[in-house]
């Protein structure tokens, strides 16, 4: 035990090492490498999802570079921790912008992080990448969100529930914040255009981090008892899954009678625990580990590799990560530079091959269109994908199912240039570039 | 076909029979069939095999409602694979071996397609010679009674001897008669129903009370008065049920609160340490019981129980570094002491971190500690919660024994009642101080083992629960272990009143306001220490 502690020290103090020497030889070498910043927190409560994609970002680095580079020119990432503290965030962003100069940036997991690091990005004209499933209501002219808008995993799994497995009473169960509160807003909205009754739908919220969950997953068996088929939407975040999904276990809800379709659980929050009751709950997602295609052996070999355990799972967010890292790439390789302003103009429209045996696209309003997939927990820890959308599907940034974005889009391309366009008042909102 | 085939084994010879399997029908055909069916296929597919009169069906059909029926890629065979890894031939019952990873591939299954399954297991588990999976196989029923041949369940009455299968399955027959056309069955069905708990029946009923349209409201006026009121009684009673497991709730929670706070009676109540490192502890006992169970990783039950003493020793021995190491230089200085030991739980919080990485770890939960305790239908405990309240009791009642009993104990309250006191009796007050900080953390240690039953064996694990476990001491009154108890549980108890009315949220922070403003009237808490005591404190 002693001697894996002393391994992952220095290798943390290598880490450390390459960024401070990164940091000290980037004045001579300026002209030499592109430099690719890595946001993601490496402490604190989100270390859990996110060193897992500053990992996959070293990878791909890794990897552009054997092939030879970008431009003819090495990749170097610089690595920062924000600490799962957000306004930390919007200080290592602003350090990655203006004192190491970075040309684009891998980084944040929760909305709060990406709202905090949003101005500054803004502000210094820098390029992100946000590779998590999120509310929407946000497009910017800097950031590229390669993670699912709510059209392309709530909604659809919303659909499926209602169609193939007849679903009629809603539970809406979530962590109380600003991801959970907008999906809920949105499907229950979505929900009621459907003809579904008030009464059908229960909201619940729960506090960060929350292991208590006898009497809401008691009330969940009560309100899902009534002989009308019910099933819980569940964005609960990450941490918190692990006691809902034993408390469900053990009071026997099994996923024959009551659903639990999850956006928050994926392969490595499933990895903490024994799935053998858990068998049928779902998730919905754009990429599933048990994908079949040759691209996904490709990713997980390189991954097992590259992370030197063949027992670590892949996940939705890693493929997001993957399809901007490639993405950017082209891009960059297209546009001849990497100034932030044409690399933005050649992003639109590029295409790379998704995990799950497609091609990704990026839009105008700077979200992808990918497949959508609904799979089931097996006991092996894995997901079994029993359905998936016939075609891909646009992520929209502006619902249409809240009144106050039905009549936003967002396209960053001439005439329109602006990231919440107003289709009837015909005028921009405020980001517009 | 199938009888066409018996009819010919009867009659003629085997080997007419083995060259039939092949035809459509027969066990090998439907099968094969298997691999390539969508899940609504597969549904028709295992009926059409349940009906066969093959005893290898039903070993067939448990095995995909089990994700355990595969096939070989190559040549398509049918194969089960059991608990231990081995693989039979699902058909022929011969051993397959040599298989690799990739050789074979999982017929898979949905949850409708299991719902399906486990309904035509059951159908044929009813005629078990066990009465424990008759009892099983009825209960299951219940659930999908609508699609089950109701002569099945009438025989299967005609000759069950065992009461508590009996009683289960004439509750399935009364659902099968509910929904029959005869205003006769029905009203037989209402009366077997009526005083049941189970939720099947209840939500039935609703459904048959909702079903009435306004005319037959009026023609069919008995039928309904009979339903409502059944369904009167039954919910009369399921409230009650209710307000018991709420309470149970409560009381489960309290133990939990119980367990991370009876540690923080000791360091912070006792020896007036504000101990910001306490949850670390925890979460050191819990990551304990983690590599206890990879050195164990046959004995889930007996590696649990090897971890209360190895918690209790690790924790405890950390305790007591911090103790020498750091807060024996500060006694006297709150503020230091807070400031350094919210240090330490960094430094220990990233240090599992580092060695651990940063992912949760994956404790097993023992089969004797899974699933529930059934009171009765409407009433089910579940075991792990009751295993933690009757183990949160033990751990205080062994401290109060260790304190009032032992003469560490006896020892560990004169030098907090009265250092110098105490000093001048020739008891080595440093060692005292050492030694109680060691049990405190110790015990928030066996608190960490307990908890990694219920929630993320994580860096983050004794976050979650430091806030908590000051609010019990501070509640309960410092320096008094049934304080601490009483606290505990009343704070559980009142958490799980408000929860319902108010959700998980507000009840909290309800909590909170209450603790605050019972703190301004009673600073000392429930049970203030009386006496010399006070003064020093």
């Amino acid at each position: 035990m002693k001697k894996t502690g002393f391994k992952s020290l220095s290798k943390a103090s290598k880490v450390l090492a390459t960024a401070a020497l990164a940091a000290g030889i980037s004045l001579a070498h300026a002209a030499d490498t592109i430099k690719v910043g890595v946001l993601h927190s490496l402490s604190g409560t989100m270390a859990i999802s996110e060193t897992t994609l500053k990992d996959t970002v070293l990878m791909m680095v890794d990897q552009q570079n054997k092939k030879g580079g970008l431009l003819g020119k090495k990749l170097e990432p610089v690595v920062v921790d924000p600490a799962s503290n957000w306004p930390l965030f919007a200080e290592k962003a602003r350090e990655l912008l203006e004192k190491d100069k970075v040309d684009v940036i891998f980084g944040c997991w929760t909305s709060v992080s990406r709202k905090s690091v949003l101005p500054v990005i803004e502000e210094l004209n820098g390029l992100m990448f946000y590779p998590v499933q999120y509310e929407g209501e946000e497009s910017s002219y800097n950031v590229f969100y390669t993670g699912a808008a709510p059209n392309q995993q709530a909604i659809p799994a919303v659909d499926y529930l209602m169609k193939d497995v007849g679903v009629k009473r809603w539970v809406l169960a979530g962590t109380d914040y600003v991801y959970p509160r907008t999906t809920n807003k949105i499907l229950e909205s979505y929900l009621k255009s459907k003809g579904v009754a008030g009464k059908d739908i229960m909201i619940n919220y729960t506090p960060f981090g929350h292991s208590d969950w006898q009497t809401i997953v008691s009330d969940i068996k009560k309100f899902g008892s009534t002989g009308v088929k019910t099933a819980v939407v569940s964005t609960i975040n990450g941490d918190a899954n692990v006691p809902f999904y034993k408390e469900l276990a053990n009071q026997g809800v099994s996923a024959e009678d009551i659903p639990v379709v999850a956006f928050s659980v994926g392969e490595e929050e499933l990895s903490g625990f024994d799935t053998a009751p858990l068998v049928g709950h779902l998730a919905a997602w754009n990429y599933f580990m048990s994908a079949d295609s040759k691209e996904n052996d490709d990713f997980i070999k390189q991954w097992h590799a590259f992370i030197k355990d063949d027992k670590r799972v892949t996940n939705d967010p890693m493929e997001a990560t993957y399809i901007g890292f490639n993405m950017w790439a082209k891009a960059v390789e297209k546009a001849g530079t990497t100034d932030v302003d044409k690399v933005e103009a050649a992003m639109i429209g590029i295409e790379t091959p998704n995990l799950t045996g497609g091609m990704a696209t990026m839009n105008k309003n700077h979200h992808l269109s990918k497949p959508v997939l609904i799979g089931e927990i097996q006991d092996d820890g894995q997901f079994d994908i029993v359905w998936e959308t016939d075609g891909l599907v646009a992520g929209d940034a502006w619902t249409d199912y809240l009144p106050e974005s039905k009549n936003l889009i967002s396209d960053w391309t001439a005439p329109v240039k602006c990231g919440n366009y107003n289709t009837v008042t015909k005028t921009c909102g405020g980001a517009a570039k | 076909m199938m009888i066409l085939c018996r009819q010919i084994v009867a009659a003629l010879l085997l080997m007419m029979c083995a060259l039939s399997q092949a035809q459509e029908g027969s066990l090998e055909t439907l099968a094969t069939q298997l691999i390539d069916a969508s899940y609504r296929e597969k549904a028709v597919l295992a009926e059409q095999i349940a009906a066969l009169d093959d005893e290898r069906s039903l070993p067939l059909l448990s095995a995909l409602l089990n994700s355990a029926l595969y096939y070989k890629k190559d040549d398509q065979r049918i194969l089960i694979v059991a608990e231990d890894d081995s693989i039979t031939d699902a058909l022929s019952n011969e051993a397959v071996e040599n298989l690799g990873r990739r050789d074979k591939k999982k017929i898979g299954v949905n949850n409708s397609l299991r719902r399906t399954l486990r309904n035509l297991i059951s159908q044929a588990q009813i005629n078990s010679r066990n009465p424990d999976i008759r009892l099983q196989a009825a209960t299951n029923l219940l659930k999908s009674s609508a699609d089950v041949e109701p002569e099945i369940i009438h025989q299967a009455l005609a000759k069950e001897q065992n009461d508590a299968v009996r009683e289960v399955l004439s509750l399935v027959q009364g659902l099968i008669l509910l929904a029959s056309d005869q205003a006769a069955e029905r009203r037989q069905g209402l009366a077997a129903l009526d005083g049941s708990l189970y939720p099947q029946v209840r939500a039935s009923l609703n459904q048959f009370i909702q079903g009435f349209s306004e005319e037959e409201k009026i023609s069919r006026r008995d039928e309904l008065k009979m339903a409502e009121k059944s369904l009167a009684d039954i919910e009369t009673l399921v409230s009650m049920n209710g307000y018991i497991e709420n309470l149970y709730f409560g009381l489960a929670l309290g133990a939990v609160l119980l367990l991370a706070a009876i540690g923080l009676a000791i360091t912070f109540g006792v020896m007036g340490v504000i101990n910001m490192a306490h949850g670390e502890m925890i979460m050191l006992g819990a990551y304990t019981t983690y590599v206890v169970q990879q050195l164990l990783p046959q004995h889930i039950g007996l590696s649990l129980v090897v971890s209360v003493p190895a918690a209790f020793l690790v924790s405890g021995v950390v305790g007591v570094a911090i103790e020498r190491g750091v807060i024996r230089h500060l006694y006297g200085r709150p503020l230091e002491t807070l400031l350094a030991t919210f240090g330490i739980s960094l430094v220990l919080q990233q240090a599992v971190r580092s060695i651990f990485s940063p992912l949760n770890r994956e404790v097993a939960t023992p089969e004797w500690m899974a699933g529930t305790f059934m009171v009765n239908p409407a009433l089910e405990l579940t075991w792990n919660r009751l295993y933690i309240i009757i183990f949160s009791l033990l751990v205080l009642a062994l401290l109060a024994l260790v304190l009032k009993r032992t003469l560490f104990g006896l020892q560990m309250r004169a030098v907090t009642m009265n250092r110098p006191m105490a000093s001048s009796m020739g008891i080595r007050t440093g060692w005292v101080d050492a030694l109680t900080f060691g049990l405190g953390s110790g015990i928030a240690g066996i608190a960490g083992v307990a908890l990694s039953q219920l929630t993320n064996v994580g860096p983050n694990l004794g976050q979650a629960y430091i806030i908590d476990s000051f609010m019990v001491v501070v509640f309960g009154g410092v320096g008094n272990l049934w304080g601490t108890l009483v606290a505990a549980m009343s704070l559980g108890v009142a958490n799980k009143i408000f929860e319902p009315l108010a959700g998980a949220v507000l009840a909290k922070i309800l909590v909170l306001v209450f603790i605050i403003l019972f703190i301004q009237k009673r600073p000392r808490g429930l049970f203030a220490l009386k006496g010399r005591a006070v003064d020093n404190a």
